[in-house]
């Protein structure tokens, strides 16, 4: 029995090893071994695209508690303004902002594809 | 095969202590093939751990007595299910269960989350691999399952309360959500040292919180029930240190579920955010000491052991790295808006979170008091019920209110005018209920008409909604009414399944108030066979005791006919079980459920005399069945919650594939 363990647990430290090793052993000489970053228009990019979908979410939100009957008709007036400015300005900034995909220097293996368009 | 399990130990040792330092160097220098292999080295690590998991139920199951731990935990008459339970029943076997989840859970949640949250993934892996590899070390160092000695013909057994099948799963559920929290906690802690402090930390564990949460919820309703049936005091909850233990946690990680919404709505409240699952997770590691050091008495703590000073440091460098990190990166955390109004959804939850808070803080205090106060005057003074009683309605009951006014109220800013609109009908509700209930005499109790009061405030509030959303979603989809309805809930789940779980609370709440505020108790009472005493409504008839010998015990009951109103209503046994091999007595009480008034009459036989007499507690609890029918709800509505929503998660990938965020680790 002693024997059989020994075995079995060399079978796992080897296995885990490898498993370990893997990245190392497939890509032996990569082109690029680092991280993608991002950089500082690329960070603004994801702030508007979170303050455009938050202002969309906000938006369609209001809507529905307002047909609900839980939010009042002077309160939906009173709210949608801003929301709606919110949109638009978050919107209009990402269209500010250049059209091409952050830069493909870099990109390496299981990267996502860059985006075409950051309107929906 | 001990040196099996002991060589897997020590490979999660390594390779948890390869994953943290790997993993920090590939995040800091960002070497991509690096982080890869910390990655794996993490998921390696789950695996390493099952094969220690795998021996030694193997061993419990074989009955290897060569295992210390199976010999300290079980014995040959103990049935199967409770030899398997002994893995998290002792403190080694329990440490394992917590490696073990804490590793799957983080294999998981990388592989989850890799394809829109590469960036933050790659500082991920060290914070998980830090957290098991303290538990690796306590494994390989402190407390090892795999230590060996000559085996003995038979075991020590288990403890008798602990042969119940609520403590087959209240335990699991219990670390599943102790565990769980780590995910947060790990994803809170890469955001501050990558600084990513976007949104998506909170996206990536969101479901993790509810998860754990989920489970904690569950546990905790279990351990009630098993408290309720097996401890045998006539209650379901004492307030006792290691009970508190899993609701602090539970606590905070309920105002980080709130809280958290007000940062995806509004984007305020970052800071409290990384607060709240810093304190969570501190409070389930601070949860697994008190159950598994023995440094408090509790019916629940079932060790003393020497891990206690090993927990204590690794909690005071979590808190003390967590907020070193998050005073570092404060700047990055500054809401970029305010709070309009004081009425207004993201103001209620505001509120609702320094409820929470100070309930859990208030808790705490009762906790560590006993401590402190042993430490500084060499008397340990215990904080009794009635402290926790008076917190909980102080804080508990605006808790409760505000459960009914807080989804009901505009984000932002609300007029008083709409407010009474919205609240007519949900208040007018609550009125009737409570002079309804004070004509059926119900006030005899403040605090238990307050809360039923309450309660049918909310209530209202939740089927209101339910109403009108589904009245929308039909006139905007021209469909059938359960068409209209089920496509609301698939539309929200996250809100509707909220509302679900309230509800859950709504019963919770109305039967601990009905349970606890009107329940009768009968004074102990002698009964010789033949005899017969009265309780409320019930005449219980003592007919004889019973002997029966079962699988590990010789039980012995006394049979009761039980009548209510001149009605016989059947029989009920109430006795105590004596364990041979353990050499211990158990309480077996015998319940009667009245499932249309969901209330139980609740039998204790406290002392059997050899002649026959038998010395009976007996309590008639109303609506306490209210609580476990509660626990259903609670996880339907978790489940609507949780479940996987395709159109956010394509809209979270399709946003970070227009940044560019890298997805390769």
């Amino acid at each position: 029995m002693t024997a059989l363990a020994f075995v079995l647990a060399a079978v796992l430290a080897v296995g885990c090893v490898v498993l370990v090793a893997l990245p190392f052993l497939r890509e032996p000489e990569p082109l690029s071994d680092s991280l993608g970053d991002l950089d500082a228009e690329e960070r603004r990019r994801l702030e508007l695209l979170e303050e455009r979908d938050r202002a969309l979410a906000g938006l369609k939100e209001l809507e529905f508690d307002h047909r609900t009957g839980t939010i009042s008709d002077e309160d939906y007036r009173r709210l949608v303004g801003p929301l709606r400015r919110e949109a638009a300005q978050a919107l209009q900034a990402l269209e500010r902002q250049p059209a091409e995909p952050p830069s493909s220097e870099g990109l390496v293996e299981g990267r996502p594809p860059p985006a075409r368009t950051f309107s929906r | 095969m001990p040196e099996l399990g002991r060589a897997a130990l020590l490979v999660t040792f390594g390779l948890t202590l390869y994953a943290l330092g790997a993993g920090a160097a590939a995040a800091w220098l960002g070497r991509r093939r690096l982080a890869l292999s910390a990655r794996n080295a993490l998921v390696a690590a789950f695996f390493s751990t099952l094969v220690a998991a795998v021996v030694l139920v193997s061993a419990l199951v074989r009955h290897d007595f060569s295992f210390v731990y199976v010999a300290e935990t079980t014995s040959r008459e103990l049935p199967m299910p409770y030899t398997v339970s002994a893995f998290w029943g002792g403190q080694a076997g329990s440490l394992l269960l917590w490696l073990l989840v804490l590793t799957g859970f983080g294999a998981l949640a990388v592989r989850l989350n890799r394809r829109w949250a590469g960036d933050l993934i790659v500082w991920v892996v060290p914070v998980f691999a830090a957290v098991a590899l303290f538990f690796s070390f306590l494994l390989v160092v402190v407390a090892n399952p795999f230590e060996t000695q000559a085996a003995p013909s038979d075991g020590a057994g288990m403890n008798p309360s602990l042969q119940n099948p609520y403590m087959l799963a209240h335990p699991p559920m219990l670390y599943l959500g102790y565990v769980g929290l780590t995910v947060p906690f790990a994803f809170a802690l890469a955001a501050l040292l990558s600084g990513r402090t976007d949104e998506r930390w909170l996206i990536a564990t969101r479901r993790w919180t509810l998860l754990a949460w989920t489970a904690l919820g569950v546990g905790q309703l279990l351990g009630a029930h098993w408290a309720y049936v097996e401890v045998g005091w006539g209650g379901y909850y004492a307030w006792d240190p290691v009970e508190n233990a899993a609701l602090m946690p539970w606590l905070a990680a309920t105002a980080f579920l709130h809280s958290v919404m007000i940062q995806e709505k509004r984007g305020m409240l970052r800071i409290w955010n990384m607060i709240l699952v810093i304190l969570a997770f501190s409070l389930s590691l601070f949860g697994t000491f008190l159950t598994r050091s023995g440094v408090v008495n509790s019916i629940h703590s079932f060790t003393q052991s020497s891990i206690g000073p090993w927990f204590l440091a690794f909690i005071a460098v979590t808190v003390g790295v967590s907020l070193t990190l998050l005073f570092w990166r404060l700047p990055l955390l500054r809401s970029p808006t305010r709070l309009e109004s004081p009425i207004s959804r993201e103001a209620a939850f505001l509120y609702n979170n320094l409820l929470l808070l100070a309930l859990c803080l208030t808790i705490l205090w009762g906790v560590v008091y006993p401590l402190l106060s042993e430490a500084v005057r060499g008397e340990s003074v215990v904080l009794g019920r009635s402290y926790y009683d008076f917190f909980l309605r102080i804080f508990g009951l605006p808790l409760l209110l505000l459960m009914g006014l807080g989804p009901l109220i505009a984000w932002r800013r609300a007029s008083f005018r709409s407010l009474a609109t919205t609240f007519r009908w949900p208040t007018v509700a609550a009125l009737v209920a409570g002079v309804v209930l004070i004509l059926l005499g119900s006030g005899s109790s403040i605090p238990g008409l307050v809360t039923y009061t309450f309660a049918t405030f909310v209530a209202a509030t939740i089927v209101i909604e339910f109403a009108r959303g589904t009245r929308a979603r039909k006139a905007l989809a021209d469909t059938s009414w359960p068409g209209a309805f089920s496509s609301l809930i698939a539309r929200n789940r996250r809100r509707y399944g909220g509302y679900v779980v309230h509800a859950a609370i709504v019963l919770l709440a109305v039967g601990v108030a009905g349970s606890s505020a009107f329940q009768t108790v009968a004074p102990d009472t002698k009964l010789r066979p033949g005899q017969s005493m009265r309780v409320g409504p019930y005449t219980l008839d003592y007919r004889r005791l019973t002997q029966h010998q079962g699988a590990n015990a010789l039980e012995e009951r006394a049979q009761l006919v039980v009548n209510r109103d001149g009605h016989r209503l059947g029989t009920l046994a109430a006795g105590k079980n004596a364990y041979a091999v353990e050499q211990q007595v158990s309480n077996e009480v015998g319940i009667r459920t009245d499932w249309l008034r969901m209330e139980d009459l609740f039998v204790i036989a406290d002392q059997i005399d050899p002649n026959g007499t038998v010395y009976f507690r007996v309590f008639v609890k109303p609506l306490v069945n209210l609580i476990w029918v509660a626990g259903f709800v609670f996880v339907l509505g978790s489940v609507i919650a949780l479940w996987p929503d395709a159109r956010e998660q394509r809209r979270l990938v399709a946003r970070s594939y227009a940044v560019g965020i890298p997805a390769t680790t």
